[in-house]
């Protein structure tokens, strides 16, 4: 837990987002967003860490990070993404979903486009929950069920899948290109395939037991059949989309709601989970079972893991390591990243060695050099 | 209740004799409110840390961390000042605050004895009297320091701040210019140099408090010599320089602009006069520097008194006046639970029922519920009240506005955590109805699940059934048919599943399952009477059938079923044999439906 300070900034944090570094280039990410929410003027903002691509030794001068700019937004931020470079998502508690442009010469940011009744129910607005983007289409979903498809460069509304859900859809991420999965509040994972009409899942997935409200979910960056969701109960599943109705392990992560479960995009062998009960872990699958890692630094958590059904055919690859999610041969660790004794971490980003949260307790912890 | 401008209340006076309390300059939320938001949200982190400490370790274990909290509490006090003082060119109160809980620290929590007592008193003045340094700077910083004419204001200020180094540093600027008075110039410096500090000019080994008393006493004879024999006669800086070394109190007092306040005056007194004072001893001196330093007409102020009674030890007059004269619960809420930590309050002059740290964090987390955001950080300070703590935080909770599922997922997860069973219940209510009026069942449901609330969730199912009369189709199915375990959470919700099977298999043609259901589920009584009229009507294309799907006994038991539905009409007895085949048992059905309705 070395070199992780809080920064206050007088607003709950709903969301933080590293702005995509280009892949080719080996940056570190410099730039970040953040939403707030329960506030009574909510905003995004943008900040900075300072210099890029300078690698110090010298934890000490690793200044705070600053703002840069920031924006009024009308209800709780409830989620946000980076569109490019220039554009930002926000899904509002208002139903709306807005495309920030942020001006890097003059340190602005301004509204680039508004649907602002993009989920509703009859009489009222509806939250809009989640946004998933793949440059220019955008996807959202919210508490009223529905699944809206956006175009950025589009007025209108590109495609609509009514009664998508009979409960609140919470989160949502692609697939594939023409795929996405939602997770709502009855514990249920659909896969929808933009290529067919209507508004019919192609597939529903949950859990045989208790139908625990899902939270969050995330695809595997190399195996699109491979997805983590967390829930209420704080508990961390790996599912295989292809693979039937059930998930391939359960682990005990948490013990409140996980509010947000991240791939790490370019070192998949690392996951990262965030929960209301204020910590955030960073698990770690490691084939090489030689590798003392209760010898690195933080607090390490004894994982209790729950393998629903062992994977057919018995592959001992990294990936497949989550599927196992067997601690007991040291082949996945868990170390929390954060003190104790903090408010709930709403939100989580990861990216390169970086890695941003945000906190009921009005704080931002940055930590630049996550062991990945 | 506003939380806000009790903390930010200004300015502060630079006058001698006092302080001031403040009135306030405005009222400008917009602008020190985030800055004050990152005082509440700090201090909780520290305040949440401090309850956990572990009771069970022993109390010397346990000083040097109630020491450091101490500071840490300070540290996030200057930095609000600080930024209040950038941002918002506001003065604010936290000055005061700062003085006093540094005060506290030193006298209390430190409790520093005789000897280190001087030393440490000294320490805080030097903090809350940084304009030397400044001054100093831009002395030095000029073409000729010694000419300045803030060049003794700078010297006697640093003898008077015991800051010997200094002064001598500045001193030889003077020395240089006079080559005539060397040798009276390094007489005064050999003084300044040789000047005791208890337990500072002995590094390695510790002194004792008599030993270093001698040290000084020997010390100050030699300072009398010197103005006894006029070394220092020629010039009057020096000769009073001389005589502040003794202590001599006339002298201190001519320097009143410099020394600023009372309890600079105190310090530097004992600084030369009773460096070896005990902590019981203070408020004799406290009291006298006071009178002797303040205008007999003027009236103290309240930052006098509240520091008065801390030199006497009187920690219950310090909170009281706080209390009263900050008007702020944030102060005296988080120094008193740290006092009480440190097992420094007795209750026995308390009046009120409760403890007086509870009262005052009581005070504290109702003003932050009021608070549209900080009403989270007040759960915890809820939570450390042992006696009414639960039941201020159970009436406050119901009133935080649930506007997103998100917000009330985090009161309900409080609530939860505390075994408040109503309140989730109650909440858990409010949002299924919610859900409900928006058409929403599946989020209807979803709370139900979580409150385990039976009858809500026969309301919903009993929605679905409306609709399905009405419609004719289920509206929903996603949900119905995955209740999973849900289901079972009310009777109504598990008829709902089965009958939802029910047309599942009749859908997939697997009649004979689908009959066996329907049967099961009068028989078993999950269906509700009302439905049974729907059920039995549901029967008939299965009697329809060419091929045979109720057995006789199964067909038996409609019969039993149609007859408790209409009690009290004649039908034909269940003894007498039925035939299966052909259309009988359909008339004798139709018979019967169309006898019990004439």
């Amino acid at each position: 837990m070395e070199g992780i300070n809080a920064k206050y900034v007088s607003k709950k944090i709903s969301k933080t987002r590293w702005r995509p570094v280009s892949s080719s280039s080996l940056q570190q990410p410099d730039i970040f967003a953040t939403g707030s929410w329960d506030n009574e003027d909510n905003s995004i903002s943008i900040w900075s860490i300072g210099e890029n691509g300078v690698s110090s030794m010298d934890d000490e001068f690793e200044g705070d990070p600053q703002l840069l700019c920031e924006y009024k937004h009308n209800g709780d931020v409830l989620d946000l993404q980076f569109l490019d470079q220039d554009r930002i998502v926000t899904a509002s508690s208002t139903g709306a979903v807005t495309i920030f442009r942020h001006h890097h010469n003059s340190q602005t940011l301004s509204v680039s486009k508004l649907w602002e009744r993009a989920h509703h129910y009859p009489c009222n607005n509806a939250p809009c929950t989640g946004v998933v983007c793949n440059s220019p289409e955008i996807v959202t979903v919210g508490e009223d069920g529905r699944i809206m498809l956006f175009r950025a460069d589009q007025e209108g509304v590109l495609r609509t899948i009514e009664k998508a859900d009979s409960s609140a859809i919470h989160a949502v991420t692609f697939l594939r290109t023409t795929e996405i999965l939602t997770v709502n509040s009855i514990g249920q994972l659909k896969l929808w395939d933009f290529r067919q009409p209507g508004n019919e899942p192609s597939q529903i997935l949950s859990l045989t037991g208790d139908r625990v409200p899902l939270h969050c979910v995330d695809r595997h960056p190399n195996q699109q059949h491979i997805v983590a969701t967390g829930g209420q109960d704080g508990m961390l599943c790996i599912w295989d989309v292809r693979q039937g109705n059930m998930p391939i392990s359960l682990m005990e992560a948490h013990t409140s709601e996980m509010w947000e479960v991240h791939f790490h995009p370019s070192n998949p062998g690392h996951l990262f989970s965030c929960s209301e009960d204020g910590s955030l872990l960073h698990w770690e699958t490691s084939s090489n079972t030689d590798t003392p890692s209760f010898l690195q630094g933080g607090r390490n958590t004894s994982i209790i893991s729950r393998s629903a059904i062992a994977p057919a055919g018995g592959n001992q690859s990294l990936i497949n390591a989550w599927l196992t999610g067997d601690s007991s041969k040291g082949h996945l660790e868990t170390t929390h990243m954060l003190p104790s004794q903090m408010l709930s971490v709403n939100s989580l980003d990861v990216l390169g060695q970086c890695l941003v949260c945000g906190t009921d307790g009005e704080a931002i912890y940055v930590n630049r050099h996550v062991p990945i | 209740v506003c939380i806000w401008w009790p903390l930010v209340l200004t300015t502060l006076s630079g006058s001698a004799g006092g302080c001031p309390f403040v009135h306030e300059v405005r009222k400008d939320e917009d602008i020190y409110s985030p800055i004050l938001r990152k005082l509440f949200n700090e201090s909780h982190h520290i305040f949440v840390g401090l309850q956990r400490i572990r009771e069970d370790l022993p109390s010397k274990n346990k000083k040097p961390q109630f020491v450091s909290i101490s500071k840490n509490y300070r540290s996030v006090i200057r930095a609000c000042m600080e930024e209040l003082q950038q941002v918002a060119g506001i003065v604010s109160i936290l000055l005061a605050v700062e003085l006093i809980w540094n005060l506290c620290e030193v006298l209390f929590i430190d409790a520093a004895p005789a000897g280190s007592l001087v030393l440490h008193l000294l320490d805080w003045v030097r903090l809350h009297k940084a304009d030397v340094d400044e001054k100093a700077r831009e002395v030095l910083a000029s073409e000729s320091p010694a000419e300045h004419q803030a060049y003794w204001d700078v010297v006697i200020s640093y003898v008077l701040q015991g800051r010997m180094d200094e002064a001598r540093q500045v001193l030889v600027k003077q020395a240089a210019l006079q080559p005539a008075a060397r040798v009276m110039f390094k007489l005064l410096d050999n003084l300044l140099m040789k000047m005791p500090i208890f337990n500072v000019h002995s590094p390695g080994e510790t002194q004792t408090l008599t030993e270093f008393d001698v040290k000084w006493r020997h010390w100050r004879e030699e300072v009398d010599h010197c103005l006894q024999d006029q070394s220092f006669a020629s010039n009057r800086h020096l000769e009073d320089i001389c005589k502040i070394l003794v202590g001599d109190e006339d002298v201190l007092l001519e320097y009143k602009e410099l020394l600023s306040t009372w309890y600079h005056f105190l310090v530097t007194r004992l600084l030369f006069s009773h460096p070896t004072v005990k902590p019981t001893e203070l408020h004799y001196y406290a009291q006298s520097s006071m009178h002797m330093f303040l205008d007999t007409r003027s009236v103290p102020e309240p930052l006098d008194s509240i520091l008065l009674a801390a030199f006497e030890f009187d920690i219950h007059q310090v909170i009281k006046d706080c209390s009263i004269a900050l008007n702020n619960w944030w102060f005296v809420g988080h120094l008193t639970d740290l006092l009480d930590h440190c097992k420094l309050l007795q209750s026995h002059n308390l009046h009120f029922g409760s403890n007086l740290r509870e009262f005052l964090l009581l005070e504290y987390a109702s003003g932050l519920f009021t608070h549209h955001s900080l009403w989270q950080l007040a759960v915890d300070y809820f939570d450390h009240c042992p006696e009414f703590g639960r039941v201020y935080l159970e009436l406050q909770i119901e009133r935080v506005p649930l506007d997103t599922e998100r917000k009330a997922l985090k009161v309900i997860r409080i609530c939860e955590q505390r075994q408040m069973t109503e309140q989730v219940r109650s909440i858990c209510k409010i949002m299924a109805k919610k859900a409900l009026r928006n058409n929403r069942l599946g989020s209807a449901l979803s709370w139900s699940i979580r409150a385990k609330d039976a009858a809500f969730a026969t309301l919903i199912s009993e929605r679905f059934l409306q609709d399905y009369c009405a419609k004719g189709t289920f509206s929903d199915l996603d949900l119905i048919d995955n209740l999973g375990p849900a289901m079972l959470l009310s009777d109504r919700l598990t008829f709902l599943g089965k009958y939802r099977e029910f047309h599942r298999l009749y859908g997939e043609k697997r009649f004979s399952d689908a009959a066996k259901l329907l049967l099961s589920l009068m028989t078993a009584k999950i269906a509700p009477h009302s439905f049974w009229m729907t059920l039995l009507t549901d029967a008939l294309p299965l009697l329809e059938q060419k091929e045979v799907i109720f057995s006789a006994d199964q067909t038996h038991e409609l019969m039993f079923c149609l007859e408790e539905l209409t009690s009290g009409k004649s039908v034909p007895t269940p003894d007498k044999p039925m035939q299966v085949l052909g259309t009988h048992p359909l008339t004798l059905y139709l018979m019967a439906v169309s006898l019990s309705i004439s």
